[in-house]
């Protein structure tokens, strides 16, 4: 055991310190205005802290509640953190800290303000809790967590559309919740055990293929939902850009992430396994994503449903890369994952920003923000181009691991239609940046003024990752930070073992 | 609000009392007997209930009552927090059970079992108030 003995008990830290901080602030928020910001942020501190301090370590496993296994067989519930999960965590976290430093100032428009913190410590708290949980029905449960929380969060201005949004989200997000936990009642009735490595163990010694085939098409409709892959995504371009600013970088950035593609790809590779069929069908899916995002989203003039739709587009390509299943293809789709939690966050932030100036999100309305929001327009361009996957930036190097991946496993198509999209969603950010930012100020925006220094810090933050990230492939960090990810996956039910044994 | 007749009132009044002092007994002995902090808390907020639909509320006092209910929940959650936390932070697991376990079938046994009732008791009668509470304001508002 030795030191990882010690270092296990810090991954409930990571569900439990959110949680005991959103309780924390709706108790204290009678003291003084400021404790919310501070309780929330000083959080999140912590936690990335932690998260960082937990690089470089082997697989954890921590037995809730010290249920230790008898005979081999798990009894309690576990939480499980490896490489995959790690880098989750840094996406959640890092994320969720610059989106909170970014509320300081902009959450002053709405009215309670705790009650937003608590609810986006809760979202943290569920988010953490599926990427650690290593039990099928406990991440079922934190998926709950993260969702409710979110449904709440898209309501928050409590405007009419808002509310529809946030109630189209909600039936969408309970639908597949229900296909969800169909799946997990299914492996539950074959299997006998919920525990993901155990499930894994007695799916090898029965050849049990039918009711597997089923439950991977539950849990693809139902995590197809949550991360709104291309026939499942009508809820998203209304949820997303109803949320406050802040929220929409993390609705985009980290939960259809977190909720949607890890926890499918986490039972598929590593539990369930997949078969040709299943990876043939996601590509396909992820390829229509992919063309479909970038089409919808061209036709837009809503400055934030422009973006949720590239969300759409740009979760194809995360789940391409990862879904042609060879070392490289993988690589690039969790690289592009980090990458576009980056730029995706930064640009719904850049959203924010000009509507806390404008008070518009309407493209046409706006125009030659440069010469008042010097900021904003310059992080929103380097945001874009690193979109568009332009060379310095992060989105350049992995749309071209991806693409290179495609090329290597002779899916020639694929490869030019990711080229094909990249170029459209250049097209598509222009658009943006001459409406928004350059060309002539018009009459109504003329006392306009430059956001606060909070908005500023954290957009400059992301507009900095944006820039330097593509180091992440030189060799030593990619070892550290993106390498023990891909491995997790290639190693595929070597999972099961490697849990089972701690 | 308006209230119900002197009878109703009367009667809820007598019968408040009771319901509250039922719901304490099943929270307290969640252990023991059927029942628990979640059963228990929605007995206890039934008193309440009965209360406030019989005997009427104003806006200004029905606001007071919402928030006192919202920190009643959090200070219930936040206890049930500090109480599986304090196991973590004895360097053990979280959810341990540090307590004694005492005599079985006595009432101070189960280690911190019947501290976490209480804790789910004081947060679900609050939130089960304030849900209430909360349909009673969307009915005032709704002919806007």
């Amino acid at each position: 055991m030795g030191s990882s003995s010690i270092t296990q008990y810090l991954l409930p830290v990571l569900v439990v310190l959110p949680l005991g901080g959103a309780l924390l602030i709706q108790l204290l928020k009678k003291v003084s205005k400021l404790i919310s910001d501070i309780i929330a942020n000083f959080i999140l501190v912590v936690l990335v802290v932690l998260v960082f301090s937990l690089l470089n370590n082997p697989v954890l496993v921590y037995k809730v509640g010290g249920w230790m296994p008898v005979k081999g067989i798990p009894v309690g519930i576990y939480l499980v953190l490896d490489g995959l999960s790690l880098l989750l965590l840094i996406i959640i976290n890092m994320i969720g800290l610059i989106s909170l430093i970014f509320s300081i100032s902009y959450m002053n428009k709405f009215t309670n303000k705790p009650l937003y913190y608590t609810l986006f410590l809760l979202m943290i708290t569920g988010m953490n809790g599926v990427v650690l949980s290593g039990d099928l029905f406990n991440i079922y449960v934190f998926l709950e967590v993260a969702a409710i929380a979110s449904y709440s969060l898209v309501a928050f201005g409590t405007e009419a559309d808002e509310l529809e949004a946030s109630f189209k989200y909600q039936v969408m997000g309970t639908v597949a919740s229900a296909f969800i936990l169909l799946g997990i009642i299914i492996i539950y009735s074959i299997t006998g055990t919920l525990n993901l490595a155990d499930i894994g163990r007695v799916l090898k010694d029965k050849a049990t293929e039918t009711p597997l085939i089923l439950t991977g098409i539950l849990f693809l409709v139902g995590f197809g939902l949550k991360g709104a892959m291309m026939p499942f995504h009508a809820w998203l371009p209304d949820a997303h850009p109803s949320a406050p600013a802040p929220i929409s970088a993390m609705l985009s950035g980290v939960l259809i992430k977190a909720i949607g593609i890890y926890v499918l790809v986490r039972i598929m590779f590593n539990v369930i396994g997949v078969t040709p069929i299943f990876s043939n069908m996601m590509l396909y899916i992820s390829a229509i994503s992919m063309t479909a995002g970038v089409f919808l989203a061209f036709a837009q003039w809503d400055f934030k449903r422009l973006l949720a739709y590239h969300s759409i587009s740009q979760m194809g390509y995360v789940m391409l890369g990862i879904w042609l299943m060879t070392p490289l293809g993988i690589l690039g789709g969790l690289f592009h994952m980090l990458n576009h939690s980056v730029f995706k966050s930064l640009l719904f932030l850049n959203s924010g920003a000009v509507v806390y100036g404008t008070g518009s999100r309407q493209l046409k309305r706006l125009g030659g923000l440069n010469q008042k929001m010097p900021v904003t327009g310059g992080t929103s361009l380097i945001a874009s181009m690193s979109i568009a996957g332009l060379p310095p930036f992060n989105g350049f190097w992995s749309k071209l691991i991806i693409i290179m991946a495609c090329i290597q496993s002779h899916h020639f198509f694929l490869a030019a239609l990711a080229v094909l999209v990249s170029i459209m969603t250049l097209v598509s950010f222009l658009k943006v940046q001459r409406y928004a930012f350059f060309g002539e100020l018009k009459q109504a925006s003329k006392d306009i003024k430059e956001v606060p220094f909070a908005m500023c810090f954290s957009m400059i933050l992301l507009a900095f990752l944006c820039t330097t990230m593509g180091v992440l492939l030189f060799p030593g960090a990619k070892e550290l930070f993106i390498d023990p990810a891909v491995n997790v996956l290639l190693n595929g039910k070597g999972y099961i073992s490697l849990v089972l044994s701690r | 609000m308006k209230g119900m007749t002197e009878i109703v009132k009367t009667i809820s009044r007598l019968l408040a009392g009771l319901i509250f002092f039922y719901g304490i007994y099943i929270v307290v002995f969640g252990h023991l007997t059927p029942g628990g902090g979640f059963a228990g808390g929605i007995v206890i907020s039934g008193a309440f209930i009965l209360l406030i639909i019989a005997n009427g509320i104003d806006e200004e006092k029905i606001n007071r009552v919402r928030e006192k209910a919202g920190f009643l929940e959090s200070s219930g959650i936040f206890l049930f927090w500090v109480i599986s936390t304090i196991g973590l932070c004895m360097g053990t697991f979280f959810f341990l059970n540090f307590l004694g376990k005492g005599k079985p079938l006595n009432i101070f046994s189960a280690g911190t079992v019947p501290l976490c009732n209480i804790a789910i008791g004081i947060e679900v009668s609050a939130a089960l108030c304030s849900i209430v509470i909360a349909f009673m304001l969307v009915k005032k508002g709704d002919k806007k």
